[in-house]
């Protein structure tokens, strides 16, 4: 049934115009007085030190990537649910195993030390 | 167009636009009560100057957001950085769209406008936007969005601590995406819909899916609390230390669309605990809210959904005074060694129980939601006092492994 999305979009609609006009709004009524002082980055009152734009922890990179596998294993479980019933035996015996092989990769990256903060 | 479909329209319309008030009153009534509530916990007055009891305090700061100064930063990427507090705000309020919050309520009228035609539409009219076939799926896409906004804000800002605040946001929130993810899954299996009418619907013809599935109600719950930002799980922001992380720029009504969205995700993340676990408008007790819908039917349930999402803003506001906050570690570890492989497993035991309660013809009723119940009481037993050691319940989650 398309007709279903078509209040998704208006109401999808409606938000980005209150929030465009939020915008505006606050962009018209506030005053400008910018200064060299207010316009630098804040660092609790210290002269900012350094670039911003540096680089981080690859930390990062490896737990986008561990969400990537993990949630795609949420897509696929999704539809099994809601089809569980219906399935039976055979379908849980499947899925059963899937998490098991995924769980070996969540095992090893455990060990690798994938997980630790330190 | 057709009467039946501009009838539809019209009153997606008129959803659309009582919704989205009621949403934006909500969310200053909901900074409100969590002022006066933090106030009353930390035995002080709190605002109640503006109004009675101090009620119209946030609409006051509204005004005084709309009147400050915007203070763009030199460095700072302007684009995103403009765009950043709308990109959070869409999200959270997008996803009120497809949560019903009442009995159908029904609608008959059949009148013709000059130039716009005649408007048709009888019959029950579901009390939410848009009653989507995919319900519960729309809710995980629109709800992995609102990570984009927090992260641009901290990286566009150019300053260190927004970099830090955004980058502990992207890396918690997608974390604890997954876990959201396997945590409803158990209630896909037992409600075999991803639309929440008939979750809700399935509920009302069983038991409440917060005794069926209480271990996956407490973890969906505290990913929930992960995924809002909120208490114990505030990193991104962090006060002491990132000075509000990734909105430390922000000013104006820049910085009051950050603090809207924040509540907006309280408010949709109430109604989506209280859809899933709680039965969302079913009335206790009775099934005469099932039947035949009235206008009387949709008032009261849309009454006791009301009530069940104030418990859970409640309880919101109840877990940022009792908890301290985690430290970054011990929440990734949380959120990647203890919840993920409790919930694959939960739901491969949730599974063999429902398998084997079909094989002996408990597929609904009392016993089967006692059955499940009993389950559930055992894992909850078995988590949180044997394989959890009582680590997490006494607060002491730290452990050093090996190194």
């Amino acid at each position: 049934m398309i007709q279903e999305y078509i209040p998704i979009l208006l109401f999808l609609g409606f938000i980005v115009a209150n929030a465009i006009g939020m915008l505006v709004f606050s962009h018209i009524l506030s005053p400008r007085r910018p200064t060299k002082i207010k316009a630098s980055p804040y660092e609790s009152g210290m002269p900012p030190l350094g670039s911003t734009r540096e680089r981080f922890s690859v930390k990062f990179y490896l737990i986008a990537m561990l969400f990537i596998v993990f949630d795609i294993e949420v897509v696929f479980l999704i539809p099994w649910g809601v089809q569980f019933r219906k399935l039976g035996l055979t379908g849980f015996v499947a899925m059963a195993i899937f998490i098991l092989v995924l769980e070996v990769g969540h095992a090893y990256a455990w060990k690798r030390g994938a997980l630790e903060w330190d | 167009m057709t009467p039946e479909l501009k009838g539809f329209v019209l009153l997606s319309l008129i959803k659309i636009v009582v919704v989205f008030s009621v949403m934006m009153v909500g969310v200053m009534m909901v900074i409100w009560m969590e002022r006066r509530v933090s106030a009353w916990k930390q035995d002080r007055l709190g605002p109640n100057r503006v109004g009675p009891q101090g009620l119209l305090q946030s609409v006051a700061d509204g005004i005084k957001n709309f009147a400050k100064e915007d203070v763009i930063p030199e460095q700072a990427n302007k684009l995103l950085f403009v765009v950043a507090p709308a990109l959070s705000f869409i999200p959270a309020m997008l996803t009120f769209a497809v949560i019903p919050v009442a009995a159908p309520l029904p609608v008959d009228f059949d009148f013709t406008v000059p130039i716009l035609g005649q408007f048709v539409h009888s019959g029950p009219m579901p009390m939410m936007i848009a009653d989507l076939p995919i319900g519960m799926l729309f809710i995980v896409a629109v709800g992995s969005l609102s990570v984009y906004g927090i992260v641009l804000a901290g990286w566009s800002s150019a300053n260190k601590y927004s970099l830090l605040g955004g980058l502990r946001a992207s890396a918690q929130m997608v974390s604890y995406e997954v876990a959201l993810g396997f945590s409803f899954v158990g209630v896909l299996m037992l409600a075999g819909n991803v639309t929440l009418p008939e979750i809700v619907a399935h509920q009302q013809d069983s038991v409440w899916f917060v005794f069926a599935l209480t271990l996956g109600f407490i973890l969906f719950f505290v990913s929930n609390l992960a995924e809002t930002n909120r208490l114990p799980f505030d990193l991104p922001e962090t006060e002491s230390e990132l000075v509000t992380g990734f909105h430390t720029e922000y000013s104006s009504m820049k910085f009051a669309m950050f603090f809207m969205a924040e509540y907006t995700h309280i408010i949709t993340g109430s109604a989506l605990v209280a859809t899933l676990f709680l039965g969302g408008w079913d009335i206790p007790f009775t099934s005469w809210d099932s039947g035949d819908p009235t206008v009387l039917k949709s008032l009261l349930t849309l009454a006791f959904f009301a009530m069940k999402t104030l418990f859970f803003i409640y309880v919101f506001i109840w877990i940022r005074w009792t908890l301290p906050r985690f430290r970054f570690d011990q929440l990734m570890q949380l959120g990647w060694k203890f919840m993920l492989p409790v919930l694959l497993a939960y739901i491969l035991i949730l599974g063999a129980t429902v398998l084997v309660l079909d094989s002996i013809g408990w597929s609904s009723g009392l016993p089967y939601g006692a059955a499940l119940f009993v389950m559930n009481a055992v894992l909850v037993y078995i988590v949180f006092f044997i394989l959890d050691n009582n680590r997490l319940l006494l607060g002491r989650t730290h452990r050093k492994v090996g190194t």
